[in-house]
Order: C-alpha cells, then structure tokens, then sequence
C-alpha cells in the first residue's frame, strides 16, 4: 500500500514539472525544451506541428522534424522561393473499432502544414528529405554565395 | 464490458528503477519521456501503440514481468552543426502498464515503424467472447 502511494506522489511530481515548464517561461522558450517533450502531435496541445530543429554547417542547412507514424506517401516536403513548406497526414485509429474498445487515445492525428522562411540562399534543386524513424530531416545547400569564405590572413 | 477492459490498461506510474538495471544508472538516461500511447482492442487481441520518434527497432526494449508491461525506448538523435534553432530534444521513453491475466503473455508481438512501436497482445482462450446459445425449452 505505502509503495504505491509513493508511486503516485512521482507522478504527481512528474505532471508538475511538465505544467511548471509550460507556465513557467514565457516567450519563445514556452515552444523549446520541456514543452516539446509533450507536444510532438498534432492537434493537441501544440499549435506549432511538427516541431522542428535547425542546424548548418559551412555547406549546408539541416531541418529536422518531429513527426512519427506519418503516411509516407501523404509527407510532402517543398520549396517555393524562400519558403520550406512540410505537409502530411498521421493516420487516426482504424474507425471500425467500436469506441468502448479503445482504452487510451493520446496519439492526437490529423494533417499538418509548416512552412519555413529561409533568408540565405539555396540550391532548391538539391534539397534531400529522408523520413527515418519518425523524424525527417531535409538537407538543404547553401548557394555560393552563402557559404563562408575563408580569408588568408598574411602575416608580413 | 467497460470494466473488464479497464483492468486491461491499468497504467503503472513510477520511473525506471536505477537500483536494479546498470544501463539506466548513468545521469543522461534518467531523463525519460512517457511516450503516447493509443490502446484498443478487436476480438482476438489487445493492441497498445506508442509514439517513439527517433527510435529503431534495435533501440526498442518491451519487457512482461509480473504481468506488468514496460516500454523502454533509447533515441538516436543527434543534431548536426551549429544549431539555429531547437525546438525538441529527444531522450529515452519510458512506460508502464499493468496487464490483466487475460492476455496471453507468451504470444505478445511488435513491430517497429517510422517511429511508432505497435504491440499485439493476443487475448487467452478465456477472454474471448464466446456465444452462448439459449435453448428454449
């Protein structure tokens, strides 16, 4: 009996850190870490799907997003001038289950749209998108002229 | 029906136990989401499924032990370059359900795809539904 009392104090616990970490911060860092722990679905709790994460390096730019269990024929990655735009569909539950079947529902489905402006330029010719164990990640290249130039420094 | 069902999905809170397995003591994988989970049922089996971005089937761990139910989930994420913006981190995944002993433990099955694990459990001989006939006499 006392264990399990202890096991609800942890949950009790856990929730509070999730709800301190929505209320807690305001601005953009509401949308990042811990937020994103519990809002990588569509529809509930999120008005931003999918989350994304963005890298470069001198050749490239990375964009990661955050969508498991989509229908890779409904993902859709494009760019139009300087817009990245990600589109798809997460498959609901099969609708022939009689409701008094499903037990938990917490996988929120839907479709979805992001677009994404991008100041630097880029070849939209070779942007690469794989879809690899719930998350794609797009490659983008940089144009010449966005990528950094080293500059010899002389020493005289 | 409703409160057989119920017994079936019972959800266990806690965390990993770090006293008992070494893989789970270091301080980076003590941070753990609860992935969402869907759970329902047909006539044969009980289905749980689980968002776990980022996970490969190799990085999937489901273990029944005194008819509790644990998913473990380790992510394969690491964030190229510079970054410019961070909007989710991903971590390892933990959760637990107590079973009923209407499933039959020793069938369970998963599969892993596209981030999202989905785990059959078929139900006993007993749980099934079975038609009884009334004789009218």
């Amino acid at each position: 009996m006392s264990l399990r009392s202890l096991d609800i104090l942890e949950e009790m616990a856990r929730m509070r850190r999730e709800i301190d970490g929505i209320l807690g911060e305001g601005g953009l860092s509401s949308w990042t870490f811990p937020f994103s722990r519990i809002s990588f679905l569509p529809g509930r709790a999120s008005q931003v799907y999918p989350l994304i994460n963005i890298s470069e390096d001198n050749n490239n730019f990375y964009v990661d997003a955050l969508a498991p269990g989509l229908d890779p024929e409904t993902l859709n990655v494009s760019v139009t001038g300087d817009q990245l735009v990600i589109s798809g569909e997460k498959r609901p539950l099969p609708k022939n289950i009689k409701s008094e079947y499903i037990h938990r529902s917490e996988r929120a489905a839907g479709q979805f749209t992001r677009s994404l402006s991008i100041s630097a330029g880029i070849e939209s010719d070779h942007v690469q998108a794989n879809y690899t164990n719930g998350v794609v990640k797009i490659v983008l290249p940089k144009v010449e002229a966005a990528k950094p130039k080293q500059i010899a420094v002389k020493v005289s | 029906m409703a409160e057989q069902t119920a017994a079936l999905t019972t959800e266990k809170a806690g965390s990993p136990d770090k006293t008992k397995e070494k893989s789970l003591a270091t301080r980076d994988e003590a941070i753990y989401i609860a992935p969402p989970v869907d759970i329902f049922e047909n006539e044969d089996s009980l289905i749980v499924v689980a968002d776990l971005p980022g996970v490969d089937k190799d990085g999937v761990a489901i273990n029944v032990e005194d008819d509790i139910l644990t998913i473990k989930g380790k992510a394969k994420y690491t964030q190229l370059a510079n970054v410019l913006r961070q909007e989710f981190t991903l971590q390892n995944y933990y959760r637990q359900f107590q079973l009923s002993d209407e499933v039959d433990q020793s069938k369970i099955s998963a599969e892993s795809r596209n981030g999202v694990l989905t785990i059959m459990m078929p139900k006993g001989e007993k749980s099934k539904p079975k038609q009884i006939k009334v004789k009218v006499g």
